[in-house]
């Protein structure tokens, strides 16, 4: 493990020499795509300063919003299709449509109907997360094995009980997959509503840097959104491994 | 204990059932009038050759769905959706992955509303009757075979069933575990004494615990012939295995049988 980490360490040691280097010297001019020690010294501003955590908790709130409700209606709106055959039979044309819709495209028209503030950028959030739990979350609930659910029935399981304690539980890895993109495309969602229009948050740092040829302030605003990215995955890795315990182990995951 | 019950009283009825399934739009029949009674306190074994219908008998005289044609009633009542005074037990153990054995084991009593007390007070009787002691906060995917297949006879068990339909419940273990579960549940089994139908393709299995084997043809199946195993109880699975009455009765079931299996292929 620490052979691996100290290769890792070494592989971004070579990228940010690389990068370091040829911008030092006349190769590139680091007006165009800046360089580490630049970098560096303005998220240092940005933390000493800061001024850059009203623009990280705008962003996280709005990706909170959209990816909470999205992930409970996404829940929610799965299993009722799953259990009611009836239903996934008339609405199935329309989710598909409805989820093959490019939903990053709906942005212009969230920010009319919602506004430039939180709202429009957490509905935007939601858009994309609600079918991700949605299809996840039915698979889940439609593959669950099924002699787990003829033996709870010869043991007596009512419909609800079937529901609540054979179809949920075995749908929950699914739900926990949707789960761990969900959260990635909360962030997405949040990040591309501000870059469109906004008055602050992660995306409004970029697009105002780039705004004004400050390509060392996108690329902060960028390596912090990735930081925060790779923090909420861990977060939810160790949820789901605590959830999940009586999952045999297998390696790599 | 090794006399039956004096007053002999019919628990099962199946009245010429036939059955077929819908296969891609064609019709397959997969029982032909098939006619038994089960005796109260009786252990019948069917065996006959893979597909000849015997799970979907025990399916329907479970009450998981209804027979094309015939009747089956269970203590004189017509078998109407599943029934929960039966329990049933499959080859796959279908434990819930995410319960613990004691979990897994309450499950049923759990379904039935049993307080969370006298459930794992049941559970925990159970699983040390099946020898699984010291196991119950094990997950399915940490235990062995032999161990999961008792954690499914003891939740069978559990929820105190008067029938016990089971479905091949050794056929996936290794040999040597298959005798030792064979074993204790004859134990089990001779103690209460339920009425038992057991569905397997081994007729060492078949003559060493059951009262009666009846013997399936190739599908569709009907029933070909019943015989009556006259060794005396209690038995041991190994013990009575090297017999001249054991050898008999093999005989006579397997030139029955082995015509059946050539016709099956």
């Amino acid at each position: 493990m620490l052979r691996t980490n100290l290769w890792r360490l070494a592989v971004l040691l070579v990228f940010a020499g690389a990068w370091e280097g040829t911008t030092r010297g006349d190769l590139i001019n680091p007006f165009w795509v800046s360089n580490p020690s630049r970098i560096v010294a303005d998220l240092w501003k940005a933390f000493a300063s800061g001024s850059v955590f009203l623009h990280i908790g705008i962003t996280l709130y709005e990706a909170f919003l959209g990816f909470v409700t999205g992930a409970v209606a996404g829940i929610l709106a799965g299993f009722a299709l799953a259990r009611w055959d009836g239903l996934s039979r008339v609405l199935d044309p329309y989710v598909t449509a409805l989820n093959s819709l490019p939903r990053v495209a709906l942005a212009p028209l969230f920010i009319l109907w919602f506004g430039i503030g939180v709202t429009s950028k957490a509905i935007l959030a939601f858009s994309l997360v609600v079918f991700i739990l949605l299809v996840n979350t039915y698979a889940g609930a439609k593959n669950v094995d099924q002699d787990l659910v003829i033996i709870a029935r010869l043991l007596g399981a009512n419909r609800r009980q079937l529901t609540a304690k054979v179809i949920l539980p075995s749908s929950i890895p699914w739900i926990f997959a949707g789960l761990r993109l969900g959260l990635a495309y909360a962030l997405i969602g949040a990040v591309v509503g501000e870059v469109i229009v906004a008055t602050a948050g992660l995306g409004f740092l970029i697009s105002h840097a780039a705004g004004v040829f400050n390509t060392t302030g996108v690329f902060s605003a960028l390596i912090i959104l990735m930081v925060i990215a790779m923090l909420l995955n861990e977060l939810m890795k160790v949820t789901e491994r605590k959830l999940l315990r009586w999952r045999p182990k297998i390696p790599g995951i | 204990m090794s006399t039956p019950p004096a007053v002999v009283r019919r628990k099962i009825a199946v009245e010429s059932l036939s059955h077929a399934f819908e296969i891609d739009g064609r019709t397959v029949p997969v029982l032909t009038d098939v006619t038994i009674d089960v005796a109260e306190g009786e252990f019948l074994a069917i065996v006959g050759p893979s597909g000849c219908g015997k799970s979907t008998l025990l399916n329907i005289v479970s009450g998981l769905f209804p027979p094309s044609v015939g009747r089956v009633t269970v203590d004189g009542v017509p078998v109407q959706g599943i029934n929960p005074r039966i329990g049933y037990m499959f080859a796959r153990d279908a434990l819930l992955p995410w319960r613990t054995s004691l979990a897994n084991v309450a499950f049923g009593l759990e379904l039935h509303g049993e307080s969370p007390a006298g459930r794992e007070a049941k559970a925990r009787d159970l699983l040390r009757l099946t020898g699984l002691a010291g196991f119950e906060r094990s997950y399915p995917s940490q235990l062995s075979q032999g161990m999961r297949q008792r954690v499914s006879l003891a939740r069978t068990l559990a929820t105190g069933p008067d029938l016990l339909l089971m479905d091949e419940p050794f056929g996936a273990l290794d040999a040597q575990t298959k005798l030792v579960l064979e074993e204790e549940f004859l134990r089990i089994w001779e103690r209460d004494r339920k009425t038992v139908i057991f569905v397997t393709h081994d007729l060492f299995e078949a003559i060493a615990m059951a009262d009666r084997v009846a013997v399936f043809s190739a599908r569709p199946g009907r029933i070909k012939s019943v015989v009556a195993i006259d060794l005396p109880r209690p038995r041991s699975v190994t013990a009575g295995r090297f017999g001249p009455r054991f050898q008999e009765l093999y005989d006579r079931l397997w030139d029955d049988l082995r015509y059946e299996v050539v016709a099956a292929r």
